[in-house]
C-alpha cells in the first residue's frame, strides 16, 4: 500500500472530526428542521436537498449506554469500554465514554464530546467526557 | 392471486464446523429439501439464496451461479444480502414470483460459514451490518447495539436481566429435541446472570452462538402441488417488510422495532388474520432482548410486556403462544444468512407435525415467521397456515 493509499479520508466523516476536535461539531439541518450526520446530500426524513450545517449544542445527555467486554479487533486494548447513545440537539451520536469509571456512566450524564483515540489501533474515536 | 405451498425443507445441522464451505453446506441442505418435497430439481425455475458475510468468511463473492451448482440446478440464481435476514427477504421474493406467475417452483435457502473467522472476527464481520462510520468506529459490536436497546428498554418500560434470562432458558428448554440444533443443554436462569458479560447487560448466554449452517426450501405454486399430488399441506400466505434507518441512534425509538412492526402489519394483513390469529411464532432471537423486541412489534405481546413473556409461561411451549419451539437463534443457532429459510422451514414442521415438539402446536393453524437484520433496520414476517 503506498502512503498515498494510507492517507485517503472519508470526505465528511474525517471533516467532520476535524471539526469536533476543534469544538466545532455540526448536524446538517434540512427547512423543517429535521437533523442528521454528514456525509449527506439529502434529509432523510424528507428528502429535502438544501441541507445547512448547524452547531451542536456543547452539552449533550446520554440516553442509553452499554459496557462492552468482547469487541471487535479494533478495540481489543480498549476493552471494556463503554459505548453510549447520547442527544446532542437535533442529532444522537454513538459515542464511547471516556473520563468516568465505567460503574458511574448511567442515562441522564451529561457529556460533552471529546475526540479520542483507540488504544489498539491509534484511530481517532468519537468519544463523550463528562461535563 | 395463486397460493404458495411448502413443498419441502431441508437443514443442514447447525453448530461448529469450521472446516466445511458454504456450497457444501448448501448442498446438504438442498439434497433433503429435494428429498422432503419430492419434487425433481430439473423443475426448479430459480434459486433465491440468501448470505451476508461470505467476502469475509471465504473470500467468495457471487453466491447465486455457485450454489446453484451445488444444488444441482439448471436455474438462474440470485444472492440476496441484507444482514441477518438475507434469506427471509429471499423468502420474500420468491413467495412473489410464484404468486405472480413467474414461476411455479423456486428454491430458497441460505447458508453462512462463520466459524473459521474465530470469535473477534466474526464479531468484526458481523459488526458491518451497522453503519460503519457512525457506529463500527465509535467501538459499537452487535451485541453493543443490542445491549444498548436493553438498556433502553429497561429504562422505559421496566424489567431486568432476570426476565431476560428465561428468553434463554426457555429457548434451550425447547431446543432439548431439535437435533438440528446447536445446543442442546438444559440452562438455567443463575446459569445466564453468571455467564460471562459480553456487553452488559447482555452476557454469553443472552447471546445466540456463531454457527455454520444451510437451510433450503422448495416453494411451489397450488396448482403445481395439486398436479403432482404433493404432500404439502402449509401455505404461505402472508409476506411482508419493514425497514428503518441504518443506524441504531437515528430512529425514533431505541426500545422499539418499527420494522418489524411495519413487516407484521403487511403480513397479518396479506393472509387476513390478526395477530389473535396467530398461534406459534419462530422470531428473531439473535439476543434474548430481540425476542422481547419482536414479539411486541407483532403483537403477540403488548408494548412493555414482552419482557415478562417467557418469564409467566405466556411464550413457552405450554403456553398461549409457544415462541421459538425450534430453540430460536439462541440455541437453535445462527448462521445468518441461513436464518430467515430455516424459520420457514421449522415453522412449516411444526405445523404439518413433523417436528418434535408439534405435540405442543397440535391444534395450531397459523404461524408466523419474523427475522431481522442488523438492528432491525430491515425486517421480513411471513405468515404460514396448515390445512386441518
Amino acid at each position: 500500500m503506498s502512503d498515498d493509499e494510507t492517507e485517503v479520508q472519508d470526505a465528511g466523516f474525517d471533516e467532520w472530526l476535524d471539526a469536533a476536535e476543534a469544538d466545532a461539531a455540526y448536524a446538517l439541518e434540512c427547512p423543517d428542521g429535521h437533523g442528521s450526520l454528514p456525509p449527506r446530500r439529502v434529509c432523510p426524513d424528507c428528502g429535502a436537498t438544501d441541507l445547512e450545517e448547524t452547531s451542536l449544542p456543547d452539552a449533550g445527555e446520554i440516553e442509553t449506554f452499554t459496557v462492552t467486554h468482547v469487541p471487535t479487533p479494533a478495540f481489543e486494548e480498549d476493552a471494556p469500554y463503554a459505548t453510549a447513545i447520547a442527544r446532542f440537539g437535533p442529532v444522537r451520536l454513538t459515542g464511547q465514554v471516556v473520563g468516568v469509571d465505567l460503574e458511574d456512566v448511567e442515562t441522564g450524564l451529561e457529556v460533552e464530546l471529546e475526540i479520542t483515540v483507540s488504544e489498539t489501533t491509534g484511530e481517532r474515536v468519537l468519544g463523550f467526557g463528562p461535563v | 392471486m395463486r397460493d404458495v405451498r411448502v413443498a419441502g425443507a431441508g437443514l443442514t445441522a447447525f453448530g461448529h464446523v469450521p472446516e466445511r464451505t458454504s456450497r457444501d453446506l448448501f448442498a446438504e441442505a438442498s439434497i433433503a429439501a429435494f428429498e422432503d418435497s419430492g419434487v425433481p430439481r430439473e423443475d426448479v425455475e430459480a434459486l433465491l439464496y440468501g448470505n451476508f458475510m461470505g467476502e469475509l468468511s471465504e473470500h467468495q463473492g457471487h453466491h447465486g451461479p455457485l450454489m446453484a451448482e451445488a444444488a444441482g440446478v439448471q436455474a438462474p440464481a440470485t444472492r440476496y444480502e441484507s444482514a441477518c435476514a438475507s434469506s427471509g427477504t429471499a423468502v420474500r421474493d420468491a413467495v412473489m414470483r410464484i404468486r405472480n406467475g413467474e414461476a411455479d417452483v423456486v428454491l430458497v435457502g441460505g447458508a453462512e460459514r462463520m466459524t473459521n473467522l474465530g470469535t473477534a472476527g466474526a464479531t468484526e464481520a458481523l459488526a458491518i451490518a451497522a453503519d460503519d462510520l457512525w457506529e463500527v468506529r465509535a467501538g459499537m459490536t452487535f451485541p453493543g447495539a443490542y445491549a444498548l436497546m436493553a438498556q433502553a428498554y429497561f429504562s422505559e418500560y421496566g424489567g431486568g436481566h432476570e426476565d431476560l434470562a428465561h428468553v434463554a432458558v426457555k429457548n434451550h428448554e425447547n431446543a432439548l429435541s431439535n437435533e438440528k440444533a446447536q445446543y442442546q443443554s438444559a440452562i438455567e436462569v443463575d446459569d445466564v446472570l453468571e455467564a460471562p458479560p459480553v456487553s452488559e447487560p447482555l452476557g454469553l448466554y443472552d447471546s445466540c452462538p456463531i454457527s455454520d449452517g444451510a437451510a433450503a426450501v422448495v416453494l411451489v405454486s397450488d396448482e403445481y402441488a395439486a398436479e403432482r399430488d404433493l404432500d404439502a399441506p402449509v401455505s404461505i400466505s402472508g409476506t411482508g417488510q419493514g425497514g428503518d434507518r441504518m443506524a441504531l441512534h437515528d430512529r425514533e425509538f431505541l426500545a422499539r422495532s418499527p420494522a418489524a412492526r411495519e413487516a407484521g402489519e403487511e403480513a397479518y394483513a396479506d393472509a387476513g388474520i390478526d395477530a389473535d390469529d396467530v398461534d406459534v411464532a419462530e422470531v428473531h432471537d439473535c439476543f434474548t432482548i430481540a425476542e422481547v423486541l419482536a414479539i411486541e412489534a407483532l403483537d403477540v405481546a403488548p408494548i412493555g410486556e414482552g419482557i415478562s413473556a417467557a418469564r409467566d409461561g405466556r411464550t413457552t411451549a405450554d403456553g398461549d403462544t409457544p415462541v421459538n419451539l425450534s430453540g430460536g437463534l439462541k440455541a437453535k443457532g445462527h448462521p445468518v444468512g441461513a436464518t430467515g429459510a430455516s424459520q420457514i422451514a421449522e415453522l412449516s414442521a411444526l405445523l404439518a407435525g413433523d417436528h418434535p415438539n408439534s405435540e405442543f402446536v397440535a391444534d395450531a393453524t397459523t404461524g408466523v415467521a419474523h427475522n431481522a437484520g442488523g438492528t432491525v433496520a430491515s425486517a421480513t414476517v411471513h405468515v404460514l397456515e396448515v390445512d386441518r
